[in-house]
């Protein structure tokens, strides 16, 4: 425990030697304080339960009409025209493909970046780059969905496999997210790889390895579950990531592999939907639910994994 | 030791070194790339839209013809909804950091209001959406209004100004602390009188990190509700309104070329926004740090 720790819970022991009286009185007066600082930090658990709550009820409401196993291994996705059917199959495939191929544009890309600050690069540098790197995370994702349909969708994606892919398609989503998330990948990944101490460093060194060699054979074997972690959190932001998707992917359900054709999103659905207006008690209200838990389930599970690992995986050094 | 093997090792050298030298160049490619796509980013966008941004552009009102349409509506309902969200996140998350940094007991109800406000983090934006269409806009019938957009980007931002909030608390040394319960304060008395000012700064820069956050955010407002066509200023919590992100987005989704380039304006206006936000932070970061005592 360091001391600072140990300062901090000594003043929270509140076990100091008093004079009884006046001080337990006055401190007995503040009852109000602490509870208002108590209400402020248990409004984070209603928040949650009312996430959970909000989209238990409708999911519910929702597969009262639905069959459950409809839902999940139909591959028709026609909820708002004509003969309806309810499959999730081909959004759900398209949230994970365009997220998946957004890591494979970012895992390399933010892992060389992470080697390169945290074993290569002078301190000054860093101190310049990562502020860079830190706008490129910052910026709002409206404006990659912008950059995907009027840039890269025309200029990247068309030069490279013809002009006959249509404007809106899966890959231009891709990897404008890949872009999005490069800097969470970078950032968790050097964090994870600066806590790698410095004397597992000096000790490949005296056996002859160069700086190559450390950083592939020792550093990042010894942040491995930290980059691992890094990896899971932001394959669930770019899950999560609505706009780029709403903007750039093409709002039709399509249940495909290729990544050239235009599919929707699970998120990009439910903003859809939400453009019109959906009376409370329509089996469109609750269907944006429906999916909504299926997204945030997706992206619970991968965020308390990656929390896990990060856990139990920590490497305790000395 | 024979010449041919001295040699054979000297290749392994050169071999060895050349990998690491090539190695390096590669990963400096790869820190470069995201500088070079925020150039690109920042370059497509100016060039379609900079010849846009004008006194009329900032104070027309949206309009069907893309020449003539403007982002007035819009940068009065982020400024509305930024100044209502932070009423609302800024007083509990503080509140909330100052109770789980000084006061919480070591228990299981303190690690499960850590683990959720860590959880909480990672919750897709457009979830608090769901959240605010169904808690603030249906079933306290707010109606679709900046009051019920605030709340929901106020629930949104919470888990990021708690964290900030926690790391200008933790910088005060504790002898800070037990010096002033020395001398008889209250533990509240410490934290108010003595430990609450100087992590202020650092608290403050955290805020608006928070709020620049929220005014980029797009996807909750749409569950909101928030209008994209609308001609009127608002006026108090209660009025509909639009925000910069939302008319960008509906600028961007019409297919006439000549409103991608009223989307690259606003695209602008909302870039200069920001930054002035992030240039504002670290100049209050560095102007404290330079001022701090131990």
């Amino acid at each position: 425990m360091s001391a600072e720790a140990a300062g901090n819970a000594g003043a929270r022991a509140a076990g100091w030697p008093s004079r009884p009286g006046r001080i337990a009185l006055r401190r007995a007066r503040e009852w109000p304080v602490y509870a208002f600082l108590f209400a402020c930090a248990i409004v984070s658990i209603f928040t949650t339960l009312g996430i959970v709550l909000v989209l238990f009820e409708e999911t519910y409401n929702f597969f009262k009409e639905i069959s459950i196993v409809e839902f999940l291994t139909g591959t028709e996705w026609t909820p708002l025209i004509g003969e309806k059917h309810f499959g999730v199959l081909p959004l759900l495939n398209a949230t994970f493909l365009i997220a998946i191929l957004a890591m494979v544009i970012a895992l390399p890309l933010g892992l060389a970046a992470a080697i390169y600050l945290s074993e290569y690069a002078h301190p000054t540098v860093r101190r310049l780059v990562k502020p860079v790197l830190e706008i490129l995370a910052g910026i709002p994702t409206v404006i990659y969905g912008y950059f995907a349909l009027r840039f890269i969708s025309p200029e990247i994606v068309r030069f490279f496999f013809g002009s006959d892919v249509s404007l809106f398609n899966a890959l231009s989503a891709s990897i404008a997210m890949g872009v999005m998330i490069l800097p969470l990948v970078s950032s968790l990944s050097e964090d994870a790889m600066r806590a790698v101490p410095q004397a597992l460093r000096e000790g490949a060194y005296a056996v002859g390895a160069n700086r190559f060699e450390v950083a592939t054979r020792v550093v990042v074997p010894a942040a491995l579950s930290g980059i691992v972690a890094a990896s899971i959190l932001a394959i669930s932001r770019a899950v999560g990531e609505t706009m780029i998707v709403t903007i750039a992917a093409g709002n039709q359900p399509n249940l495909s592999w290729n990544p050239l054709e235009g599919m929707q999103a699970m998120a990009a659905f439910i903003v859809q939907v939400s453009l019109g207006d959906t009376p409370r008690g329509t089996l469109e209200y609750s269907t944006i639910f429906a999916v909504g838990m299926m997204l945030f389930l997706s992206t619970l599970v991968m965020n308390v994994f990656a929390q896990w690992l990060l856990a139990r995986f920590r490497e305790e050094y000395e | 030791m024979s010449a041919a093997s001295v040699t054979l090792r000297g290749r392994h050298v050169v071999a060895r070194r050349l990998k690491g030298g090539v190695f390096k160049y590669v990963c400096l490619a790869a820190t470069l790339f995201g500088i070079v796509a925020l150039a690109v980013l920042i370059i497509t966008v100016s060039a379609n839209g900079i010849g846009r941004v004008s006194w009329d552009f900032l104070n027309s009102y949206p309009s069907r013809f893309a020449d003539q349409a403007g982002i007035k509506s819009a940068l009065l309902g982020t400024l509305w909804m930024m100044a209502f969200t932070a009423l609302f996140a800024v007083p509990i998350g503080i509140g909330a950091a100052i109770y789980l940094e000084e006061f919480a007991p070591r228990n299981w109800l303190t690690r499960v209001i850590e683990t959720n406000i860590n959880n909480l983090a990672g919750v897709p934006s457009i979830i608090y959406g769901l959240l605010g269409l169904a808690l603030f806009v249906r079933l306290m019938d707010l109606g679709r209004v900046v009051l019920a957009g605030s709340l929901t980007m106020a629930l949104l931002v919470l888990p990021i100004v708690i964290v900030a909030a926690r790391e200008g608390l933790r910088a005060v040394p504790p002898s800070i602390r037990e010096a002033a319960l020395a001398v008889g304060a209250t533990p509240w008395q410490a934290v108010r009188f003595q430990v609450l000012v100087p992590a202020l700064p650092t608290m403050l820069t955290g805020v608006i990190l928070a709020l620049s956050r929220a005014i980029g955010e797009t996807a909750p407002l749409i569950m909101i509700g928030a209008l994209t066509f609308v001609a009127f200023d608002p006026t108090s919590p209660r009025s509909p309104f639009t925000v910069l992100p939302i008319q960008i987005y509906n600028w961007i989704s019409r297919p006439q070329a000549a409103f991608a380039t009223t989307a690259a304006a606003g695209i602008i206006v909302l870039l200069v926004v920001l930054l002035t936000m992030n240039a504002i932070a670290i100049v209050l970061r560095n102007y404290f740090e330079g001022k701090r005592r131990w």
